[in-house]
């Protein structure tokens, strides 16, 4: 029925089967807006975040999928302005992810806050001395370069590429790509930076408070090195999966490889000052204030297992296979391997937002613990299955591979 | 803008922890003096709006017996890098420079709890439902300071309503400087024990200079170097050391599971 909207060349499942796939993630998604419209109807008493847990499953969503959205901005980095023309093999899926991972955020954003309708005050009352109105204003910026990026893309729809002033317009589009390129790891490159300062300077923190590097804590640095370094695994991991999804070849080895390599090589950088920043933290940092490094990890919750797992299980492992071209070249070391940078980076973006908040800081203080309500998870899953269905329809109406064509070509008698 | 003219005051307290009874006095009377709506049936104490907690804390022996000394906590009204101050998005918290009062502007807050995360003290408080009064009750409300809406944030703010009507009075008067005892603090007018003291701390003439200058004094998380403007005063070497030492040695911070008076 929606043959014409397929790209010539390709083949798509019956749109019946298509919409058996798209069905149950369309239920998820109005199942999560109900939630969403819980809290915003009812106010966020709906959620178990509380005065003492004032940041919850949401902010741990945005940063984490903020950080696997980094593959967006990184691979237009490694493409348009490093000339790594390989990676044109997946960078129109990469802008699809960045463009899920961000709008997600901001849509699970606007829903966190107490009142929604006053975003726009951070715009007409920025603070410059915030983190957060950083973030704001490159978050929103990074979204437009995003949503510019995505449109040539759509305009490539083999039906709307019929309509000439279409055409025209996508291909002086294209133009401004390395331009977009460029303005969307700058602003990356702060937004990501800005999300990990966001922790770095609460003095009040002393588990999460970093000395400064220039006028940056330290994890604004390392933010952005664990982003650049889990994007590539994340564009990796997903184009393995739709690949074996869709049961077709999308690109070509290579690809894969170049990108485990490139998130292998910052990996290895992140694991390096990651570790000499944690070293300095704990035996300088934190014990300045008078919160020596052994008291975070009294509870059996987030015991020393937790920092060894983030920085050695699944920061340096996954590196060293990454860097090692033998490993590299088994596809299965390769997916396990981005597989485990990216649940890395998750779990660095769980034990700021979440651990931080958990430790004590009064000595009449408790140890806090903190579950999602279903509210909460019913929006988180929202955001999961609006990325599914986006991606989905993209994936079935446009070109977000071009290798594909080449690479499933019909064999002939 | 042109700067108010005027004497810099630092308006703080100090905080007698040997004459605090746990009454929770205080606590009621800020919540009167500060409109603070009544607790939703599902809030607990992590959710009801507080400006002011007491907490006890133990950790000595008086007479054989476990000693406990109970803190009265709330906005510490930090003068140095205020954590609040710097992390709120759109300039919703400021600091007066002419008394030294870190203010919270609910019109403003957009409610992302910022502040919130950032404060080592807890002593903020959000809004998580619209606040509502029983029927008849709206009449006890205090004509002098606005409610809050749902979604923002709020916490003590030193009754800035009192600070005006002090203002106003001394303007009346024809006088520029307020007298220190037309602007009481509620939680200080209640303290049935007198544990509270209020005032200019950069009047070294001040009772409460003098007592925050005293052997006795001390600041909770002092080394955070927030430089906050809440003394505490206990003659008990164990209190000074709980608050100066968060984390003793082999231990880990935190009291053990209880609830906080007034909970």
């Amino acid at each position: 029925m929606d043959e014409a909207l397929i790209t010539r060349g390709t083949s798509r499942m019956p749109w019946k089967k298509f919409l058996l796939w798209i069905l149950p993630w369309t239920v998820v998604l109005g199942f999560g807006l109900y939630g969403t419209y819980l809290c915003l109807a009812e106010g966020l008493n709906q959620t178990n975040m509380n005065n003492r847990f004032a940041f919850g499953l949401w902010i741990y969503l945005d940063l984490t999928v903020i950080a696997l959205g980094a593959g967006a901005f990184f691979t237009g980095f490694l493409l348009y302005i490093l000339r790594r023309h390989e990676l044109q093999a997946v960078i129109n899926s990469a802008v699809v992810l960045g463009l899920i991972c961000y709008s997600g955020a901001v849509a699970v954003l606007m829903v966190d806050v107490g009142q929604p309708l006053r975003a726009w005050f951070t715009f007409w009352h920025p603070n410059v001395h915030s983190m957060l109105t950083e973030v704001t204003f490159c978050l929103t910026c990074y979204l437009t370069v995003l949503l510019i990026e995505y449109l040539p893309i759509v305009l490539k729809n083999r039906k709307l590429r019929e309509i000439p002033r279409f055409l025209v317009f996508e291909f002086e589009l294209h133009k401004l790509m390395p331009v977009l390129a460029g303005l969307g790891t700058f602003l990356s490159f702060f937004h990501q930076g800005s999300l990990g300062g966001l922790y770095g300077v609460l003095r009040g923190r002393p588990f999460a408070f970093r000395e400064e590097l220039g006028i940056w804590p330290s994890t604004f640095f390392l933010f952005i090195l664990s982003a650049a370094a889990a994007g590539p695994s994340f564009v990796l991991v997903t184009t393995w999966l739709v690949q074996k999804l869709s049961r077709k070849q999308l690109v070509r080895p290579e690809v894969f490889r170049f990108l485990g390599k490139v998130s292998g090589i910052l990996l290895i950088v992140y694991v390096l000052l990651k570790t000499i920043d944690t070293i300095f933290w704990i035996n300088s940092t934190s014990p300045s204030v008078g919160f020596p490094a052994f008291s975070y990890y009294t509870s059996a919750s987030f015991g020393t297992w937790i920092l060894f797992g983030e920085i050695a299980v699944l920061g340096l492992v996954p590196a060293l296979l990454l860097l090692s071209k033998r490993m590299r070249s088994k596809s299965y070391v390769l997916f396990s391997a981005a597989l485990l940078t990216c649940c890395g980076v998750m779990l660095n973006r769980y034990v700021m937002t979440i651990q931080t908040l958990a430790l004590p800081t009064l000595p009449f203080d408790q140890f806090m613990g903190y579950s999602p309500s279903w509210q909460e998870v019913a929006t988180f899953l929202a955001v999961i299955a609006y990325g599914v269905i986006l991606y989905s329809l993209s994936f079935r109406y446009l070109t977000l591979f071009p290798q594909e064509r080449e690479l499933n070509k019909p064999s002939w008698r | 803008m042109e700067p108010l003219e005027g004497k810099k005051s630092r308006y703080g307290m100090a905080i007698d922890l040997d004459r605090c009874t746990g009454c929770g006095s205080c606590m009621v009377a800020c919540a009167v003096e500060n409109n603070v709506a009544p607790a939703e049936e599902r809030a607990d104490t992590n959710t009801g709006t507080t400006w002011l907690r007491v907490y006890p804390l133990e950790g000595g022996r008086k007479n054989g017996a476990q000693d406990v000394a109970f803190v009265p906590m709330f906005c510490q009204h930090c003068e140095h890098e205020t954590p609040c101050i710097t992390v709120c998005p759109q300039n919703a918290v400021d600091i007066d420079p002419l008394t030294g009062i870190v203010g919270q502007i609910p019109q403003r807050c957009l409610g992302c709890r910022y502040c919130m995360t950032a404060c080592p003290y807890h002593a903020r408080s959000f809004n998580w439902w619209d606040p509502r009064w029983p029927e008849g009750m709206e009449q006890t409300l205090n004509p002098d300071v606005a409610p809050r809406m749902r979604g923002v944030v709020e916490k003590c703010n030193f009754c800035h309503a009192r600070l005006h009507a002090a203002r106003a009075k001394a303007a009346i008067a024809g006088s520029r400087e307020i007298a220190p005892e037309d602007y009481v603090p509620a939680c200080v007018e209640s303290c049935p024990a007198q544990a509270i003291i209020f005032g200019d701390l950069a009047d070294p003439a001040s009772e409460v200079a003098r007592r925050a200058r005293s052997p006795e004094a001390f600041r909770f998380l002092a080394s955070l170097g927030t430089e906050p403007k809440i003394y505490y005063t206990s003659t008990r070497t164990w209190v000074r050391e709980k608050a100066e030492h968060p984390v003793e040695s082999g231990q880990r911070v935190g009291a053990p599971a209880e609830s906080p008076v007034g909970a």
